[in-house]
Order: C-alpha cells, then structure tokens, then sequence
C-alpha cells in the first residue's frame, strides 16, 4: 500500500532556479550599489585616497551653500507631482469608472507610457518656453511680444514646470495601474450597490472602491513618489539650476574631474536615499490620516452634491485631457523643429522645410541607434526570459507568489536609482572594472524585468489551465505544453510584454550614464546632452528617432498575432 | 498485476487531514464507472487525482495501476489516461488539422505519414477535408468529435470523463455520448467518468458510485 504522500508529483525542471535568479538580477546590483554609496560616503575608497573611515563626506556635503534649497525641492517636487497625480487620477476614475470616455482613455495609455521621461520632458520644454509654440500662438496679439520674453518659464525655481512634466509622466503610469486594479476590487458590483443606495458617483466610489484600489496601487504610488523625488532626466530638462534639486547635483559631483568630489557626491547618494524613505514614511501617515478621514466621512451617510461631481468630473477629465495633450503637442513640436528651416518668433509654423537637420545629424545618430537596440533588445530579452521562466516555475509548482515578492519587484523602483547606481560606478573603479555595454545591460535589466513582469504575469496566469492539462493527457511534457501551446497561445501579451521592456530601455538615461561611465552613448543620453547646447532641431531629430524606435515593437505586438491569425484563418 | 484494465487500489484524496474521495476498485477493459454528486462534492478532485493534477495542498494515498503499469507517481503526460473536458478544450492556435497532429504519438514518423493519419481519423468522424480549417469556425458537435479523435490518436490506455456531455445540447449529446462509449468500448478502454446528470450513467450502463 503506498504512504501517504503529497499528491502531484512536482516536475523536477532545470526552471525551478528561475525565481532566485530573477530575485539576484534584481537585488543584485540594488545591493552593491547600495554598499559601493555607502562605502565612500562613510570615507572608505582607497582607489579614490579614502582609507579610513570619517564624516568628512557628509560635513563637506553640509558645507555646501545650495544644500537646503535643493532638499527642500526634491521634497516639493516629489510630494506634490505625487498628489496632484494620484488625485486627478483617482477622480477621473471615481467619475468615469464603467463609461465609454475612461474606455476611450484606456487605449490612449499605453502609447503615452512608452514616451521616454526624457522625450516627453524636452517635448514639454519646447512647448511651455518663452520662444516655445504656446507663446507663439498668443503672441503678439494677445501679450504683445514680437521677441521671446525674459521670463524664466523653464527651470523656473519653484520646479513648477518640473512638476508638470513629472504629471505627464506620472498620470498614465498610476491610470493604468488603477484600472488594473479595478477587476480585483470588484468595482462594479460595488459601484451597483453604492449607487442603489443612493450615492453619486464620485461619492460612492470614494467610499467604496477606493480602499480596495489603494492596497492595489500602494506600491506603484511609492515608486512614483520614489522616482520623482530623485529624477535626474527630466530634472536637467525641466527643473531649477541653481541649486538644482539634489540628484541632478549629486550626478554633477560624480562627473567633477576632482575626482574626491566623489566622496560628497556619495553622500549627496546616501541623503538622497534618506530623504526617500522619509518622504515614504510621511506618505505612510497621511495615508492612514486619509483612511481615518474616509471612514468618518463614510459613516456620515453623505450621499454627494451632484453639482459638485459634475463639475469634479468634468475637471479632473478636462485636466487629464491636458497633460495628454502636452504630451502629445510636446513631441509634434520636436518633429517640426526636426524638419524647420527658418522658424522665426511668433510665428507658429516654420517658413519653410528642410531635411538639412536630418542630414547633419545622421552621421552621429548611428552609433547612440545601434547601442539603444542592442541593449535594448539584449535587456527585454533577458527580462523576458526569466520573468517566463518564473511564471513557469509558478504555474508548476502551484504556489502563487507572496506580498514580500511583489516588494522584491518594486525594490528598484523605489529606491532611487542615484542612490546605488552612483555606488555601481565607484564600486567598478574600486575593482578596476570598465563601464562596458553588458554592465549598462545588467543595470537597464534592473528596471525592465519589473515592467516585464508587471506587463505579463496578469496574462499568463489568467491562461486556462486545462489547455496544459489537455496537453499532458495528450502526452506533451512540460517543455513542449510551453512551446507549442502556452506561448503561441499567450503570443500578444508576449510580444507587448516585451515591446515594453524594450521601451523601458530605450527611455533608461541614468544607468546608462553612469554604469556606462559616459562611454556607452543612447539615443536618450544624447538627446538629454544635447538639450543643453539648445539646438533645436537635432533634438527634435533624436526625440523623433527614438520615438519610431519604440513605436516599431509595439506594432509589431499588435500586428504579429493578427498575421498568423489570418494566415491560419486563410487556411480554412 | 498483469491483467488488463484501471485498478484503483485504496485511492484516498484528502484536503486537510479530511477524506474527500476515496475509491477502492478494479474496471476491466471497456468498463465504465459513473461518479455522480453534487457540484463540490469532490468529483473533480477525483479526476485530477487520476490525471495527476492535484494541488500540492491535497494529499493523496493508494495506489493507481493502469494495465499492470503503476502510474500513481506519473506525471499526466507519462499516464496515457486520455481525458475529455466539458469544453472541447481545442487549441485555437492549431488549425484542425494541427489539434489531431498535436495529439499523435512520436513514433509515427514523417510529415506525410502523420498527415496520412490526421486526415484518416478526420475521414472516422465525418469530417473528411477539415484538416485546416480553424477551430472556432467549427459547430458544437463538430467540435466534440475532434476533441474525441484528438485524445484517440494520442493511443490512450483509459479514458476520464468531465462532465463530457454537459454543454452539447439535447440531440446532440446523445449521439455524442454513443459514439465515446461504443469507441471506448471497442478498444477495451476502462472509462471514469465524473457527472451529475443521471441520462450518462444510464447511457454509460456501468456502475454508477456517489460521492
């Protein structure tokens, strides 16, 4: 008589190593990076000349004179483009929830979320400066100016205008996430109930779906809050110079030629990194201050002014609607810089076209295209291939993953890529190492696996089981139930899924930057470089090459299954 | 142990220290045994035990010896226990053709051999020339018929029933259900099958237990 025994015979696979490796290509480098901050910034280097241990980087950092202006922005900046964007977010969705407008808004998304922060932020630049197409259209005959005026619009000092370029970044990101979440909070059934019950719509969904929403997004909110306290792209574009915020100075010290300004600028990583984990932790009491104020408010049995929703409703869409449309004139703006000859102000086309920019741009535009698609496509191969390899592992096993898993994904985005890539880099100088493409693909895989896994794993775990359960009767291993069955099947999440680790990629500036020591040039590190010298029309020609660049795979996701679709259909 | 047929030795399926299923019977070759109870019952339990699809969190006992071979440690694919859902469970992905060839065992070699096989068994089920046409353009018994074709040419050793019948309608069902028993008969295959409508066991005419 047999034993008592567990009941599926678990199929040993050489995938069952798959979750400790994904797990290290993502703790991995967050962990060096972190040691390789905190060494030198404690004063241990001795590459650099710091042999003992001293407080000598934090009071140097201290004795800088912009120090507290640029805590305070990178406080400001973070916490205010965080709120405003979860806030137009969540009333949109309150408003709109079940509509054919939110639907509508649905498939604008995932093209807005693919625009680099880079991109779209020089798209905002050109748009909102004082020579830019919004003060072209006004001028003259509504300001009176037949000059660009004297008006510090960009880089402004209170990072307003850093702030709306985080939004338009920031709104698609959390949009998405939400509307993610609202199947598992069952909002429908709730909304139904709540509107029987004589709440508005915005009222109700306040009351009742937004606590089961919140749990959903908490940890996408963070990451927003995480990467706009410290972002260094749209930060160089957009926010204030003197001081900048934070991490635009840290990434300044790390590039000083006086090479001991690394040491300040490690501990600039390390404040950088507190400064996060005390915003988190601010959040995380206004959070549970929000659910206290949200309970008393549900138990007052208010059922809404349905005047004031209206008008809530059609702000937060109207608002939403903008930043789309910022976005979306930003880089139209760039394209026809790409292409303008004469463009004088005000007028608000060019005189005439020319393809001379493009022309003078081509020979530099090879070398940052041929690195952006091989890392790229290197990057989202490798994410692709062990975020499968878990789901696998997953479906075999039978084990759903745990809370702490979904933290381990979330990990490299939230904490702030200045605070360990900056470590990444000294830590390569201390053992001699060159910043060459694979270490910059290694650090890009650090982002991309998420974005990955975020991208596919709804998909592939909801794939009807029985077809593998059909296939093993029909007697295919495990291998080929994957080869010939799952992944044809799951084709189009596949491709998307990869189209936007692709697209994460491409947009990476920072660990380009640093891991690859300033030797491996994209088309997005060379875009932001460029931004600085001014010239218009070879960033518009960059932004443009590189949106075409992201643009190819996710068509290719949408059309790829449609062709062997057909091709099938043909057939029959 | 060498005889012929399913023997399911002390089969015991419990979830948490709690007996869900337990079976303890012999089926010759072409015999049929209907389970019957209440949806939750642990029908489904029972198969995916035999299958060998149990969540980890079941515990299982006993032992399941198909044609002398002990197959209770077998992965599904290793058991040759072919097995028919209430859906089809056709890969849209595979044309017709491609469902049947998917089903084919190794061992017929050659692309034109096993397309020789493939349109010999469309041929059996009256569906001679269907070989690429796609799956979703097909009808509801056509549909059945290549799921029942597809598991046959897989050489099965037993056949599980799931609830097979359930969404085929009225007339369809019982020409359906003749054409799996009067095979399964034909090839000496012992058959399990889980419902709860009482019109298969009578059709099935083997012993009917309740769980």
């Amino acid at each position: 008589m047999g034993a008592m025994t567990t009941a599926a015979p678990v199929p040993r696979s050489l995938w069952a190593w798959a979750p400790a490796l994904t797990v290290a290509a993502l703790i991995g480098p967050v962990a060096a990076g972190l040691i390789g901050t905190l060494a030198p910034a404690l004063g241990l280097h001795p590459t650099l000349g710091g042999a003992g241990l001293s407080l000598e980087p934090f009071r140097a950092l201290m004795d800088w004179p912009g120090l507290g202006r640029a805590v305070w922005l990178s406080l400001w900046v973070g916490l205010a483009s965080t709120a405003l964007s979860l806030a137009i977010v969540i009333l949109i969705v309150a408003a709109w929830q079940g509509t054919r407008s939110l639907a509508r808004v649905e498939r604008l998304l995932s093209p807005l979320l693919s625009v680099p922060h880079a991109a779209a932020a020089l798209g905002l630049a050109f748009l909102i400066a004082p020579s830019g197409w919004i003060a072209r259209l006004i001028s003259p005959w509504a300001t009176g100016w037949d000059r660009p005026p004297d008006l510090l619009i960009l880089h402004d000092p209170g990072g307003l205008a850093l702030i709306a370029g985080l939004l338009t970044k920031e709104v698609p990101f959390l949009m998405l996430m939400t509307l993610a979440a609202l199947p598992q909070a069952d909002a429908a059934a709730r909304m139904r109930v709540a509107r029987a019950l004589g709440y508005g719509q915005v009222t109700g969904w306040l009351k009742t779906v937004l606590p089961a929403i919140y749990r959903q997004i908490r940890l996408p909110i963070y990451a927003v809050l995480a990467y706009a306290m410290s972002t260094v792209d749209m930060a160089v574009i957009l926010g204030p110079t003197t001081p900048p915020v934070l991490a635009v100075q840290v990434v300044a010290w790390m590039h000083d030629p006086d090479l001991s300004m690394r040491f300040q600028a490690a501990a600039g990583a390390v404040l950088q990194l507190a400064l996060v984990i005390g915003a988190l932790a601010l959040w995380r009491i206004c959070e549970m201050f929000g659910s206290a104020v949200l309970t008393r408010w549900r138990g007052s049995g208010g059922r809404g002014n349905p005047a004031l929703e209206r008008l809530i409703a059609r702000g937060a869409l109207g608002l939403g609607v903008a930043l789309a449309a910022m976005l979306i004139a930003g880089l139209a703006g760039l394209a026809a810089w790409s292409v303008a000859g004469l463009w004088s102000f005000p007028d608000p086309l060019p005189h005439s076209l020319t393809l001379r920019s493009w022309t003078r741009a081509a020979p530099g535009l090879a070398d940052p295209l041929r690195e952006t698609l091989i890392i790229g496509a290197v990057a989202a191969a490798v994410s692709l291939a062990l975020v499968i390899a878990c789901l696998e592992a997953e479906h075999r096993t039978g084990r759903t993953p745990s809370d702490a898993a979904r933290w381990l994904l979330y990990l490299p985005l939230i904490v702030p890529q200045v605070a360990f890539l900056t470590g990444l880099q000294t830590l390569a100088i201390g053992v001699g190492l060159d910043g060459g493409r694979a270490a910059v693909i290694a650090a890009h895989i650090v982002f991309v696996l998420p974005y990955v896994f975020l991208s596919l794993s709804d998909p592939w775990r909801a794939w009807d089981r029985r077809q593998a359960t059909v296939a093993h009767a029909l007697g295919a291993g495990p291998l080929r139930v994957l080869w010939a069955v799952r992944l044809p099947m799951l084709l189009q999440p596949v491709l998307t899924a990869a189209a936007v680790g692709f697209a994460v990629s491409v947009g990476q500036y920072l660990p380009t930057l640093l891991v690859g020591a300033g030797r491996i040039e994209t088309l997005t590190t060379e875009a932001v470089a460029l931004s600085s010298g001014g010239d218009r029309r070879i960033v518009g020609v960059y932004t443009l090459v590189q949106f075409v660049v992201l643009v190819i795979p996710f068509a290719a996701a949408l059309l790829v299954p449609r062709l062997v679709q057909r091709r099938r259909a043909d057939n029959g | 142990m060498a005889e012929g047929g399913l023997i399911l030795d002390a089969l015991r399926v419990a979830l948490n220290g709690k007996t869900l299923v337990a079976l303890d019977t012999t089926l010759g070759p072409g015999e049929v045994l209907t389970v019957m109870g209440p949806s939750g019952a642990g029908k489904s339990t029972l198969l995916a035990a035999l299958i060998g699809q149990l969540p980890p969190a079941f515990r299982m006992s006993g032992r399941i010896i198909l044609n002398g071979r002990d197959i209770t440690a077998l992965p599904t694919e290793a058991r040759r226990m072919g097995l028919l859902f209430q859906d089809d469970v056709l890969f849209p992905h595979l044309s017709v053709g491609g469902n049947l060839a998917f089903g084919l065992p190794a061992h017929i070699r050659g692309r034109a051999a096993r397309m020789d096989r493939v349109r010999a068994a469309l041929a059996d089920i009256g569906l001679a020339g269907f070989e690429t046409r796609d799956p979703t353009t097909l009808s509801g018994g056509q549909r059945a018929r290549v799921a029942l074709m597809r598991m046959l040419l897989s050489e099965p050793e037993a056949l599980l029933l799931d609830e097979a019948f359930s969404k085929l309608d009225m007339g369809l069902r019982a020409q359906i259900r003749s054409l799996v028993f009067d095979t399964a008969r034909a090839r000496g295959l012992p058959v399990v099958q889980v419902t709860h409508d009482r019109a298969d066991a009578e059709a099935a005419g083997g012993r009917v237990v309740e769980v």
